[in-house]
């Protein structure tokens, strides 16, 4: 068994970004598991530019900006182990892992730093009736295969979901060739962030269809074809008569991010069935005390710079925790996602809050000239105008300790919009 | 000249294959796809039915409970994970106790040990989670699950080690009476021998009418189905049928071996032997017909979505045997449910009636042993650390949702009748098989199929012919190679 202060599971931005910042505040006893042989997660196969601004104040690709996080843990010395898996986590914090060069180890740690990312949802959750023919991928898999390996999985190309993950890879598909004939939004509002939306379909005349979906699916062996038809926008139930037939190789999925929390579980975490992540206090601590989360497998953030960002907090937490200066959380209010508002992070946030922290979360749908706003029991606190709010980009709001000040007998914070939802 | 050509790798061919090895014979298979069970036997409820279902004097009544019957020991040679779960035949409403009791009395009458009627009480301590109208059950203790297409490997593996020959993509085209037996004209070559027997599964009817004057048809009757993540693998404990009623059969809902649990199936008739589409009405029925037996099914928590095509006969039955009008031709058609559980039973029968009549002595050498590939997953601790330390690629976690090894697949590869495509690793080891669907570890498992297989990715397949996964290299060949 050996013993770590602090051990964080996953390579990519997230564990990067808290091993850094751990680092800085002081640990020496920090141990990185990755599974895969390099670390960078799943920004080794995002060569597009675009990461960074927020961070660096310049575009780098995700290769770079992976690259600038790695140099730093090599230049600290701070320990990863690469090509090495967690299979089980318990809630006293005692970790196993297998690696081909190690064999299989235990760990036993101060404080865990989840950080193992999400994963795309596939075909099978949809239910999208048809042939079960090869050229279905999920868009990362796409991406995967194309960035990573060399390969091209197609050259007609209809994409369903517009993920953000889907509207690059329609670009680079067709940077390599093919030809993408539609992306394909069930919600009559793309999931992805404006500005792919712009540069990945709208620079190469790639009609963004919104409200239509997948129907059906032709080719016994490889794809052959997508029938794909229109939505009523309410009930989301395909339209009759509007059905319309693609002639495509290839169809890419874009239809949501999970985050990846088998291992959460198994450590006896609590998981918000809004978010499918840990429910996490202001210190991103979770309801296993010593265990925090961060990154996308908390939640599914829009921008890696906002992941980098809240995964140093964990960092910098997991080493006060370690240090026994983390206050123990007793009396805290619950974090309630109201009108207008998804899966508001951290769900829980501490009567003794003495600095100021970030609340993320995700527009339920399209507000123009919306204001997000903060309750403190029933109490308005807050109050940000946006000109306009989507799903596909996150909100974060400021929450200052003085707000709980406002009402010291509330029982809970409530976000919420208000707006007209168009 | 062969002794036995047995057509169609189905769970039935790999069975009777098997059981034929224990006899000194000279034996091939020949299957139509580039995989054993890629037919009915990949595609299908995963049930060890107890027996009443069928018509009393029927064979399909007598091979089931004979099958049944075998299961604990066919599974322990073959090492094949089953499970005694028991089955349930709901009532849903007041007015089921007659039929639950004709059913029973059926059953009886088929000879199935251990059917009882379960009131509201017991009903629902067995099974806390069923429909609030669930009104009481017909009890089948020796009902069960079973992994339908682990069974068909192990015992094509079993065969295989037992000396059988298997041929893929080896379509049967014709079949000629020559003087002393049959001449059988593939797509893998032309064969000749002493004894042919038909498990051609959908195409049963193709096949025996290429023979016989007594034509039969094979009618596919397709079902659909869902599969729920194994977050619900608790949900429910027995397979739970419901009570046929004016609106239609009833859809079933039960766990699996692997810890998921199925809905399904629907029944349609169609007219393509090749068409396992999943269709909107289809989905929607079992839905429907599923939520009586579970009221919230967790909409969100489905992995994936398949059909299968159930052999219907025009006869109604199985049908079994030494084809009249040609001599040394054997049929095993019509083997729709309950098929997978009779198998066994018609394995042995007609290995034995074809040893009989070619007067067979036994093999000294047949081994009724086999062992599946060792799981990662089920294995602890101490049994992880001791396979690893054997085969380094047992640290390699490929799928993560089904946490499957890279030493499992490449195992799966290269055991007797190994795996060819994706889908075939994916049915030989569960990798992909996971509520990712194979998102993460497909670009592995190409490149394992690639390094053992030496073929290029161009060539791999998802389930043979031109189902592929890559279109073309982005770079010229050698700068690939340098990417």
């Amino acid at each position: 068994m050996r013993n770590v202060d602090i051990l964080i599971i996953g390579g990519g931005p997230a564990g990067l970004a808290a091993a850094i910042s751990a680092y800085e505040a002081g640990s020496r006893n920090i141990l990185i598991l990755e599974r895969e042989e390099n670390l960078g997660g799943i920004l080794k196969q995002c060569i597009h530019n675009g990461f960074g601004l927020h961070t660096f104040k310049e575009e780098l690709t995700g290769p770079e900006y992976a690259q600038r996080y790695i140099d730093k843990v090599l230049e600290y010395g701070i320990p990863a182990q690469c090509d090495t898996m967690v299979i089980d986590i318990t809630p006293d914090k005692v970790v196993t892992a297998v690696s081909r060069g190690a064999g299989l180890e235990h760990f036993k740690a101060k404080s865990i730093i989840l950080a193992m990312g999400c994963r795309e949802r596939p075909r099978g959750s949809l239910g999208t009736p048809g042939w079960r023919c090869s050229g279905i991928f999920t868009a990362g898999t796409a991406q995967k295969f194309t960035n990573l390996k060399g390969m091209m999985p197609g050259k007609r190309v209809v994409i369903l979901g517009s993920g953000d993950i889907g509207l690059i890879m329609a670009r680079r598909m067709t940077f390599m060739g093919a030809k993408v004939l539609a992306c394909v939004e069930l919600m009559p509002f793309s999931a992805g962030l404006k500005r792919n939306i712009v540069q990945c379909l709208d620079d190469y005349d790639i009609p963004l269809l919104l409200s239509h979906t997948v129907v059906d699916i032709a080719g016994r062996e490889r794809l052959e074809g997508v029938t794909v038809a229109e939505v009523d926008p309410k009930t989301l139930k395909p339209i009759e008569g509007t059905e319309q037939y693609y002639e495509c190789d290839t169809l890419l999925l874009s239809v949501g991010l999970i985050p990846e929390n088998e291992l959460t579980t198994m450590a006896g975490v609590k998981i918000s069935p809004a978010t499918n992540g840990a429910e996490v206090n202001e210190n991103l601590e979770t309801s296993v005390e010593g265990i925090f989360s961060c990154g996308n497998v908390l939640h599914v953030h829009d921008l890696v710079d906002y992941v980098s960002e809240e995964s140093a907090k964990a960092g910098v937490n997991a080493h006060k925790y370690v240090q026994g200066q983390l206050p123990k959380e007793e009396n805290t209010l619950e974090v309630v996602s109201g009108f207008g508002v998804s899966g508001a992070v951290p769900q829980h946030i501490s009567q003794e809050l003495d600095e100021p922290i970030t609340i993320m979360f995700r527009p339920r749908g399209v507000f123009k000239d919306a204001q997000v706003c903060i309750d403190v029991g029933d109490v308005q606190v807050a109050a940000k105008k946006s000109r306009i709010l989507t799903p596909g980009e996150m909100v974060t709001l400021k929450f200052s300790p003085e707000y709980l000040r406002k009402n010291t007998n509330a029982d809970k914070i409530t976000v919420r919009v208000e707006a007209q939802q168009s | 000249m062969i002794d036995v050509i047995i057509i169609g790798g189905g769970v039935v061919g790999c069975g009777v294959a098997r059981e034929l090895s224990r006899y000194n014979l000279n034996i091939a298979l020949l299957e139509k796809t580039d995989d054993i069970s890629n037919g009915q036997s990949k595609a299908n409820t995963a049930i060890i039915h107890g027996g009443y279902d069928a018509k009393p004097g029927t064979l399909k009544a007598k091979f089931n409970v004979l099958g049944n019957k075998m299961y604990d020991r066919i599974c322990a040679e073959l090492d094949v994970p089953h499970k005694r779960n028991t089955s349930l035949v709901v009532s849903f409403g007041s007015d089921g106790h007659e039929a639950l009791e004709k059913l029973k009395q059926q059953g009886i009458e088929n000879g199935v040990p251990g059917l009882s009627i379960i009131g509201q009480d017991e009903l629902r301590r067995r099974e806390p989670n069923i429909g609030s109208t669930a009104y009481e059950a017909l009890l089948v203790e020796t009902g069960g699950i079973v992994c339908p297409y682990e069974m068909t490997q192990a015992y094509a593996e079993n065969a295989a080690m037992n000396g059988v020959n298997f041929y893929r993509e080896a379509e049967v085209t014709a079949i000629e009476k020559t003087q002393d037996g049959w001449k059988v004209i593939s797509k893998a070559g032309t064969f000749t021998a002493k004894a042919v027997v038909n498990c051609a599964g959908l195409y049963s009817d193709v096949i025996n009418n290429m023979v016989s004057e007594d034509k039969i048809s094979i009618v596919p009757r397709r079902g659909e189905y869902y599969i729920v993540d194994k977050k619900y693998a608790n949900e429910f404990h027995a397979s739970i049928f419901q009570l046929p009623t004016k609106m239609g059969k009833g859809i079933l809902v039960s766990p699996t071996v692997d810890g998921t649990v199925l809905l399904g199936p629907t029944a349609e008739d169609i007219d393509d032997k090749m068409d396992t589409r999943t269709t909107t009405e289809g989905l929607a029925k079992v839905l429907k017909y599923a939520s009586l037996t579970w009221e919230h099914i967790p909409m969100r928590s489905f992995i994936t979505t398949y059909s299968g095509l159930r052999a219907h006969c025009n006869r109604d039955d199985f049908v079994l045997g030494e084809v009249p009008d040609a001599p040394m031709f054997f049929n095993a058609v019509g083997v729709e449910s309950p098929g997978l559980t009779s198998a066994p039973a018609i394995a042995e029968y007609l290995a034995g009636m074809i040893a009989d009549k070619l007067s067979a002595k036994k093999n000294e050498n047949f081994d009724p042993i086999r062992k599946g590939i060792p799981k990662f997953r089920e294995m602890n601790d101490e049994q992880r650390a001791r396979a690893i330390s054997i085969n380094p690629d047992y640290a390699k976690i490929v799928c993560r949702c089904e946490t499957v090894t890279e030493a499992e697949i490449r195992e799966a590869i290269r055991r007797p009748v190994g795996a060819r495509s994706v889908d075939g690793i994916k049915r030989r080891t569960r990798a992909g098989m996971g509520r990712c669907q194979a998102g993460f570890c497909t670009p592995r498992t190409v490149e394992i199929l690639c390094e053992e297989l030496h073929i290029s990715p161009l060539e791999v397949t998802k389930f043979g012919g031109n189902s592929k996964y890559i279109e073309s290299y982005l770079f010229e060949k050698g700068d690939n190679e340098n990417a």
